[in-house]
């Protein structure tokens, strides 16, 4: 066992361009409205789909009569399940997660039964959107209303109504026998285990077991979902969409609508905020359908109400924690059991979910259990750090009624279990430099920490959050222009700074300034593969083959460089922008900038492009630790937020403001999650609450300024340190709020959210203001 | 079933006339997006409640999606495309950039179009204030932090 570095390394090299703060590239267009998003497409002859959607959680479809709207004037086509050709079960990448076409395809368009209130059932694409609108109320749909299941719990049940006839549980956890061939709504139960766990408990002094429920929340990108599709006559589908992955979007449609990848082309357009909800398809195929049948390019976009009741929530779950720790506070074992409700087709974050509840802790002794459930509620996608929040915030809630029993400083007992480097996770993989205990440390040492709180009603928690970050496949090339400059050709979509972030690293590495390097992204034709924005990995992956690119770049004006001077390459250098040779024969000394050589680039043997592939995983695992003064008000149950102090390893900050950005994010989300948003089923299972309205993010007066501490933990599986940054903050707000609440008014939370409804009731009529 | 008429509207957008041919039922979002083909004021949500659709209407901030069309006659209409004066852009644009108060951008414009009114109105605004005024205004991605410094910023820079 290595031992623990009590202090990790956070000593980086002076850089020019990481680290700074300059204007992102693409800021002008999104500050003048010029940016071109989905929706913001025109083409010549373009008609406009909308969608028809189911008015029930559960039933069986047994008839569809489109003629009605097909021959109202102005519609061009209609379009139905019966369009698409039959799937095979498979499996299809969505880079975080995955999709089996034979479920894809029944939720772009209901095949048989519609499983969820809003599940789309038909389609139609006319002149004119009200047209459009107006025709999907001719469309008759005959129901036969089945009965239905929303929660977790209930449809884990042996008598719950059942959705898939065909499913069965996947058990991948050693040591339970597979189930009866029997229908059921669970898809998979897997297991995660190391150590002995009973030995473990045994050697605890004191055991605690607690069970929490969450809701389901949805991403809430402003922007809607979108898909303009054009089949031309040659067979070409070309797709224009705002989506967090081209190459995911293309595998999903070519699947979908029986074609080789090489006949569609997607064309990405900026993206309005995906958090995970926009890595599957929803319009795309519709609209390519839509467009064949008329010959014609079909806009469509999602109305709020509909990306609510049938886009991508996250997961409702239901979770149980047990720990054991011994009075010095050593963690002896931990048992985590997680349901976690994956709407109307398997694929929960589950998996990961397991992954991150017990990974800032080393514990030896240890199982998880988790759940795939299938519930009549719309089929959840990844939503930052995709199931980790649920998860983790069980874990944290628990150690902080265990730190309290133990009479112990909570950032003590996590700091006594810290996972380090050497030590395993809970899948048994060793962990590389990690900046557990630095964030630990930050947090026991911040002054919002030490700061005394006073105040009535007022209290403070802190919580630690988790997420792995991605590595995954990206794909760039770069040309060096003859006025010196680069241009940067990226197949990832930028969602929040990453053309900033990924031309920061290239201009580093070739000793550029950052208006020097021009980042275009570009369509499905034009880049080699790359993985999907997301999973926190696009700076990560990204950054590299910038790097490599760059390396490329400088090895070859090298190679010019000495033939142009006459000499071997080995004596030629280049740094920070500059080419230097041996002194000529007349012993002047030799040297070129950038510039200079670019301008010669066409006549000395021609201009420099280079193309680069990175598909590493060495991406470094990220943790964030959140402090929050809060107040509840008694009379209406209310929480208002009084401070924040929000601190992360964030390996290397390439542009910090957007570092930064990204956990102030992170945490409004999280605070969302804790204190208000979450879906409203009425008795017949139908979403109640699908405006931006009733469910109800943060508002800017909901929030404090939200102040950030980069801790810099550099990954040493990354050029320039970089770890990933997104997904972790949106970990620790729930617990950290859940554990201030108590702080604050003695209530301990374990539901989600902890809506002013749900702290009045946990108040109960003793509540001094109610009496 | 409603009716669907059509029906010419002028009105002065960005300070030019247009004239443009509209359905009965088209909101001033609508028409802006997709009859004139100004595509900065977004659709969020279509019903009032994330402001990402503001524009000036007769120096007056309100949601484009919740006006309609044929309402425009003889208006006087400010969108972001109509901040930025030749190549100056407007305070509030430098500032959001300078701050890095946008991520996805696509609340920007609405955001931009809050702020002016705000700032047209009260020109020295406190935090609380700031954030009031936008509650109106959702956006999902910053956090709002950075978007509060940057209207603090343009508003200092407006008033030097």
């Amino acid at each position: 066992m290595v031992a623990t570095p009590e202090k990790p390394n956070t000593d980086k090299p002076a850089y020019k361009v990481v680290g700074t703060r300059p204007v992102r590239p693409d800021g002008v267009d999104k500050v003048t409205g010029r940016a071109e998003y989905g929706a913001d497409i025109k083409l010549e002859g373009m008609l406009y789909g909308a969608v028809l959607r189911s008015p029930h959680a559960h039933a069986r479809i047994k008839r569809i009569d489109t003629s009605k709207a097909e021959a109202l004037p102005g519609v061009k086509a209609v379009a139905t399940h019966a369009d698409f050709p039959k799937q095979e079960s498979g499996s299809l990448d969505l880079g975080e997660g995955s999709a089996n076409p034979l479920w894809l395809v029944e939720n772009v368009l209901a095949g048989s039964k519609v499983l969820y209130h809003g599940h789309a059932v038909a389609a139609v694409a006319a002149t004119d959107l009200h047209i459009a609108e107006d025709a999907l109320a001719l469309i008759e749909v005959e129901y036969e209303v089945l009965p239905f299941v929303i929660d977790v719990r209930e449809a884990m049940l042996p008598n719950a109504p059942i959705l898939l006839d065909d499913l069965r549980t996947n058990v991948r956890a050693k040591g339970v026998d597979t189930p009866k061939d029997v229908p059921t709504n669970i898809a998979l139960h897997m297991r995660l285990e190391k150590g002995d766990i009973e030995q473990g408990f045994a050697d605890a002094d004191v055991v605690i077991e607690r069970e929490y429920t969450t809701a389901q929340a949805h991403q809430g990108y402003i922007e809607p979902q979108n898909g303009t599709a054009f089949w031309n006559r040659d067979g070409q589908l070309t797709i224009w969409c705002s989506t967090q992955g081209i190459f995911s979007v293309r595998s999903q449609c070519a699947t979908l609508l029986g074609l080789p990848e090489s006949q569609v082309r997607v064309i990405p357009k900026e993206i309005g905020g995906g958090f995970g909800g926009k890595l599957t398809v929803y319009l795309e195929p519709i609209a390519a359908v839509l467009s064949k049948k008329s010959h014609r390019p079909v806009k469509m976009w999602m109305p709020r109400a509909d990306i609510i009741r049938a886009t991508g929530p996250t997961s409702a779950t239901h979770n149980r924690v047990k720990i054991g720790v011994k009075r010095d506070g050593t963690i002896t074992a931990a048992e985590v059991n997680l349901a976690y409700a994956a709407g109307a087709y398997p694929g929960s974050p589950v998996g990961a979910g397991a992954l991150c509840a017990l990974a800032p802790y080393d514990i030896a002794n240890q199982r998880i259990d988790g759940f795939d459930v299938v519930t009549n509620t719309p089929k959840t996608q990844a939503y930052r750090a995709p199931g980790a929040p649920a998860s983790e915030h069980a874990v944290e809630a628990t150690l902080d009624e265990l730190a309290e029993q133990l009479d112990m400083d909570p950032m003590e007992l996590r700091l006594k279990n810290a996972a380090h480097e050497g030590g395993t996770n809970s899948a048994g993989q060793p962990w590389p430099r990690i900046g557990a205990t630095a964030v630990m440390e930050a947090i026991k040492n911040h002054p919002h920490y030490t700061s005394e709180l006073h105040g009535e009603d007022t209290g403070r928690g802190v919580a630690l959050g988790f997420w792995f970050n991605g590595g995954m496949e990206s794909s760039s090339s770069a040309t060096v222009n003859s006025d010196g400059t680069v241009s940067l050709i990226l197949g990832s979509v930028d969602i929040g700074g990453s053309r900033a972030s990924l031309a920061m690293q290239l201009a580093e590495t070739l000793g550029l300034t950052l208006d020097e390097v021009h980042p275009h992204i570009v369509d499905t034709d034009s880049v080699g593969w790359t993985g999907v924005t997301g999973g926190s990995r696009t700076t990560f992956a990204g950054g590299w083959v910038a790097y490599d690119l760059g390396e490329e770049i400088k090895k070859r004006v090298v190679e010019r460089a000495a033939r142009m001077w006459d000499v071997e390459t080995d004596v030629v250098s280049y740094a920070d922008g500059v080419i230097t040779g041996p002194p000529d024969a007349d012993n002047n000394p030799r040297s070129m900038t950038f510039k200079e050589i670019a301008k010669q680039l066409q006549r000395t043997g021609g201009l420099i492009a280079v193309s680069a592939t990175s598909r590493r995983n060495t991406q470094g695992a990220a943790f964030a630790g959140h402090i929050v003064d809060l107040h509840v008000d008694r009379e209406t149950g209310k929480v208002e937020i009084l401070r924040y102090t929000a601190i992360q390893d964030v390996g290397t900050a390439i542009h910090p403001s957007y570092v930064e950005g990204q956990l102030q994010g992170g945490v409004a989300q999280g605070v969302g999650m804790a204190l208000n948003e979450e879906y409203y089923y009425d008795d017949e299972g139908h979403v109640v609450n699908a405006s931006l309205l009733d469910y109800r993010m943060p508002v800017a007066n909901d929030l404090p300024m939200i102040d950030t501490q980069l801790v810099e933990v550099p990954n040493p599986g990354h050029p320039y340190g970089v770890r990933g940054v997104g997904e972790a903050p949106i970990v620790p707000p729930a617990p950290a709020i859940r554990n201030a609440i108590y702080d604050a008014i003695g209530v301990r939370m374990y539901d989600m959210p902890m809506s002013p409804r749900r702290i009045l009731e946990e108040l109960g009529p003793q509540n001094g203001s109610a009496s | 079933m409603t009716t669907d008429e059509r029906i010419v509207v002028t009105a002065t957008i960005n300070g030019e006339e247009r004239t443009w041919l509209s359905s009965s039922r088209d909101s001033l979002l609508e028409a802006l997006r997709e009859r004139i083909g100004l595509t900065g004021a977004k659709e969020g949500c279509n019903n009032g409640n994330c402001g990402a659709c503001s524009v000036l209407m007769d120096g007056r901030l309100v949601n484009s999606c919740l006006v309609m069309a044929a309402e425009c006659e003889g208006a006087n209409i400010t969108t972001v495309e109509g901040l930025a004066e030749g190549d100056e852009l407007h305070p509030l644009q430098t500032a959001f950039l300078e701050e890095a108060a946008l991520q996805c951008g696509i609340c920007t414009p609405g955001f931009l179009i809050s702020s002016k009114a705000l700032l047209d109105w009260k020109p020295n605004p406190s935090e609380e204030e700031i954030r009031f005024w936008l509650a109106g205004n959702l956006c999902r991605c910053t956090g709002y932090d950075k978007i509060i410094r940057a209207v603090e910023k343009a508003a200092e820079e407006m008033r030097s």
